[in-house]
C-alpha cells in the first residue's frame, strides 16, 4: 500500500473538520430554532409582536389569528423535524456505541466516524420502491405510518426543553403523553392486520398485547410523581424538583426511585426497544409488523422507534431526575431576567439556553442507558415477558404507589425526612456507581493483556 | 401450581444481579479496543507485517535469474504460466524468454511451481491488492517479445542466486496500470458473429492450444 500522499491528508483532514462542524450543529440549529420559537408562541409575545412592530391592536386586529396560526405551524414543522433529526443522529450513536460494546468499529464511511450515516440510510429508504403487497387492505396499509408518525409527534406538544420552552404547557401533561404515545400500539395493530401476512398479524398482536400490559405499570409508576409533585403538568412536575441531585423526586422518595426502575422497564416495552422487542423478533417472525413494509413508510416505523428514545428519555427526565432545573437559578431569576419590556431580553435567553442544555444532557444520560441495555440483555420470551409484567411489575407499582400515599402524609408532617432520604439515597447512588466502576475495572483486568484503551475509533 | 416465596424473590433478585454483571460487562468492553483493523484507512503495521508468515500473494518472476526450464508452466495445474523460449539471435547457443506470462486472475495461490523452480525465480510475494476493471489486465508479461530475455546459466557450486527484493517487481508491474486501465488485446477476443470467414484462421489456433497438453 503506497503511503498516503499530501492531498489525501489534507482531503482527510477537511472531512474531520467539516464533520466536526456540520454534525453537532445540524442539532444545535435545531434546538436553537425551538428555543426561539417556544420562547416566542406565547400569547404574550406574540401580541406584543402585533402591537409593536405590525402596528394592530391584537385584541381587534383579525390578522392576529394568522399571526398565531404561522408560529405555531412552523413550530411544529421544526419540533417534527427536531424528532426526525434526533432519531437518525441515535441510530448512527446507537451504531457506534453497540460496536464499541462488541470490540467493532462501526459505521466509519459516511462523514468522519460516518457520522452522517443516517442521512446516507434515509436517503436510501427514501429512494427505495413503495411495495404494497396485493393481498393488503390498501387503505389500511397506507394509513397505518401516519397513525404511527401521529403518535410520536403529537408527544413533541407537551415534552419540555428548558424553563419557558415547550410548546404548550398543558395542565395535563404527562396524561397526555401517556394517551398519546398508546396511539403508535394503533398504529402497529394496523400494520399488523392491513399487511395480511402472518409475520406481520403475530408481530402486531404480540406489540398490542405487551404495550397494553405494559402500560398499567407505567401509569401507576408515573403516579408516584405525579402525587410527590401535586400537578399533571410537565413544568409543574420540575418546578416541584430542585436544581440539585437530592432535590430530585428520584432520591427524595425511595418508592419513587422504584417506580423509576418500573418506568424505564415499561417504557422499554412500550418501546419495542431490546429486551422487548418480541413483536420484531426477527428469528420468529422476520421483522414482525414491519415485515411488508418499504420505502418511506417503513422510514416512518424506523423513525419512530428511534425517535420514541428521545421522548421516554425526556419524560423521565421530567418525572424523576428535577427536568431543566439549573443549579443557583430560582423561579424568580426567569422573571426578573425578563426585562420589562413586551419582548423579553437577551438574559432570559441566556437562561433559557442554560436550562435548555442542562435538559438535554439529562436526556442523552438517560438515552445511553436506554441504548446500553438493549446492547447488554438478550431478548425474553413471550411468557418471561408477561410474567414480569403482571407478577412482578404490576404489584410492585401498586406497592410504590401506596407506600408514596402513605410517605406524602408523613413528608407534609416531618419535611426534614423528604431532605434526609434526598441525600441518603444520593449518597447510596454515588456508591453504587463508584462500585460499580470498580466492577467494571476488574472485568477488563481479569482479561489477561485488556487495559483500558479508547483508540482506534 | 403455586410458586413458592423464595422463587419469587430469587427471580427478582436474579433479574438485578444479571442487569449488574451485564451491564459492567459491556461497559468494560466499551472501554477497551477494538479488534477490528481498519484497512487500507489505517492499519497498525506496514501491511507485509501483517500478514501471516507463509502467506502466498501474488506470483512473481525475476527473469534475470530465471533458466527458462519451464518446470513450472509443466507443474501449473491450471496452466496459467505460459512460457516461450526462442533461438537467442546474438548467441545462438543460448536461448531467449520472449513471453513469460502469468494469469493471476486464473492462478489459484497452490505454490506448486514455486516448489520445483532451480533458482527461486518464481516465488510468491506478499502483495495482494492489485485489483484491475479488466481481467486481462492481471495477465502480466514478465519478458517482453522484442527484447528476450536470455536464460539465466545455473552455477552449480552457487548456494544462493540473488534476486530482486520479493514483491518489488510484482508491485510495481501493478502500479504501472490504472486500476481502470482499458485490458490488453492480446487474448482471444470474444467470439464474434458467426461469419464464414474466420472458420479457417480458427483451425491453427487450436493445435497451438493443444500444443503444452501434448508435451506432457
Amino acid at each position: 500500500m503506497a503511503p498516503p500522499s499530501q492531498g489525501a491528508k489534507l482531503k482527510a483532514r477537511s472531512l474531520v473538520l467539516v464533520t466536526l462542524i456540520v454534525a453537532p450543529a445540524i442539532p444545535i440549529a435545531l434546538l436553537g430554532a425551538i428555543l426561539f420559537l417556544t420562547g416566542v408562541t406565547k400569547p404574550g409575545v406574540l401580541d406584543a409582536f402585533v402591537r409593536e412592530v405590525l402596528g394592530h391592536d391584537p385584541a381587534t386586529w383579525g390578522g392576529t389569528y394568522l399571526v398565531y396560526a404561522g408560529a405555531l405551524a412552523i413550530l411544529a414543522l421544526i419540533l417534527l423535524t427536531f424528532g426526525a433529526v434526533i432519531s437518525g443522529m441515535t441510530v448512527w450513536y446507537e451504531m457506534r456505541l453497540s460496536s464499541r460494546m462488541q470490540s467493532r468499529v462501526g459505521y466509519n464511511r459516511v462523514g468522519w466516524g460516518g457520522a452522517f450515516q443516517w442521512i446516507a440510510d434515509a436517503v436510501k429508504l427514501l429512494l427505495k420502491e413503495d411495495l404494497i403487497p396485493a393481498e393488503a387492505d390498501q387503505l389500511l396499509f397506507r394509513a397505518a405510518p401516519y397513525f404511527v408518525l401521529a403518535g410520536f409527534t403529537l408527544t413533541f406538544v407537551a415534552l419540555p426543553f428548558g424553563e419557558s420552552l415547550i410548546a404548550a404547557d398543558v395542565n395535563v401533561g404527562i396524561f397526555y403523553l401517556t394517551a398519546v404515545t398508546a396511539l403508535v400500539v394503533v398504529g402497529i395493530i394496523i400494520a399488523g392486520w392491513a399487511s395480511n401476512s402472518k409475520w406481520a398479524l403475530f408481530g402486531g398482536i404480540r406489540s398490542a398485547a405487551q404495550v397494553i400490559s405494559y402500560e398499567i405499570p407505567a401509569g401507576i409508576a408515573v403516579m408516584v410523581p405525579i402525587m410527590m409533585a401535586g400537578t399533571l403538568s410537565m413544568q409543574g412536575i420540575i418546578r416541584q424538583q430542585g436544581a440539585w441531585p437530592w432535590e430530585w423526586f428520584f432520591f427524595r422518595n425511595p418508592a419513587a426511585a422504584a417506580a423509576f426502575v418500573i418506568f424505564f422497564i415499561s417504557q422499554l416495552a412500550e418501546g419495542n426497544r431490546t429486551p422487548f422487542d418480541l413483536p420484531e423478533a426477527e428469528s420468529e417472525l422476520v421483522a414482525g409488523y414491519l415485515s411488508e413494509y418499504s420505502g418511506f413508510r417503513f422510514a416512518i416505523y424506523f423513525l419512530v422507534e428511534f425517535g420514541n428514545l428521545w421522548v421516554m428519555s425526556a419524560i423521565s427526565a421530567t418525572l424523576f431526575f428535577g427536568g431543566w432545573q439549573v443549579p443557583f437559578v430560582g423561579p424568580q431569576d426567569y422573571v426578573d431576567a425578563w426585562g420589562a419590556g413586551g419582548f423579553p431580553a437577551l438574559g432570559w435567553w441566556g437562561l433559557q439556553a442554560l436550562s435548555m442544555l442542562v435538559f438535554v444532557v439529562k436526556t442523552l444520560i438517560v438515552m445511553q442507558v436506554v441504548i446500553w441495555v438493549r446492547w447488554t440483555l438478550p431478548r425474553i420470551r413471550v411468557d418471561q415477558m408477561m410474567n414480569l409484567c403482571w407478577k412482578y411489575m404490576v404489584p410492585a407499582a401498586f406497592t410504590m404507589f401506596v407506600f408514596t400515599a402513605l410517605w406524602q402524609i408523613l413528608v407534609d408532617r416531618v419535611p426534614a425526612l423528604e431532605t434526609a432520604t434526598g441525600f441518603g439515597l444520593f449518597g447510596a447512588f454515588l456508591v453504587t456507581l463508584v462500585v460499580f466502576s470498580r466492577q467494571t475495572l476488574k472485568n477488563i483486568s481479569l482479561v489477561r493483556g485488556d487495559r483500558i484503551d479508547l483508540t482506534n475509533w | 401450581m403455586a410458586q413458592p416465596v423464595r422463587d419469587y424473590t430469587g427471580a427478582i433478585k436474579d433479574t438485578f444481579t444479571s442487569f449488574w454483571h451485564g451491564l459492567s460487562i459491556t461497559a468494560s468492553y466499551l472501554l477497551r479496543r477494538p479488534v477490528t483493523v481498519q484497512y487500507p484507512d489505517r492499519t497498525p503495521l506496514p501491511l507485509p507485517d501483517m500478514l501471516p508468515p507463509r502467506y502466498r500473494g501474488f506470483l512473481e518472476v525475476d527473469l534475470s535469474i530465471c533458466t527458462g526450464c519451464q518446470v513450472c508452466e509443466r507443474t501449473c495445474p491450471i496452466n496459467c504460466i505460459q512460457i516461450t523460449l526462442e533461438k537467442d539471435p546474438t548467441n545462438p547457443k543460448l536461448r531467449a524468454i520472449t513471453q513469460f506470462d502469468i494469469d493471476e486472475a486464473k492462478c489459484m495461490f497452490c505454490g506448486l511451481c514455486v516448489e520445483p523452480c532451480p533458482t527461486g525465480a518464481i516465488q510468491h510475494s506478499r502483495e495482494f491488492e492489485g485489483s484491475m476493471k479488466d481481467i486481462r489486465n492481471l495477465t502480466i508479461r514478465w519478458a517482453d517479445p522484442l527484447k528476450p530475455t536470455p536464460v539465466f546459466k545455473v552455477d552449480k557450486s552457487a548456494e544462493y542466486y540473488p534476486r530482486a527484493p520479493l514483491g518489488s517487481l510484482v508491485r510495481a508491474k501493478f502500479d504501472a496500470k490504472a486500476w481502470d486501465a482499458k485490458g490488453p488485446q492480446y487474448l482471444p477476443p470474444a467470439p464474434p458473429a458467426p461469419k464464414p470467414a474466420p472458420a479457417p484462421a480458427a483451425k491453427p489456433a487450436a493445435p497451438a492450444a493443444a500444443a503444452p497438453t501434448e508435451s506432457k
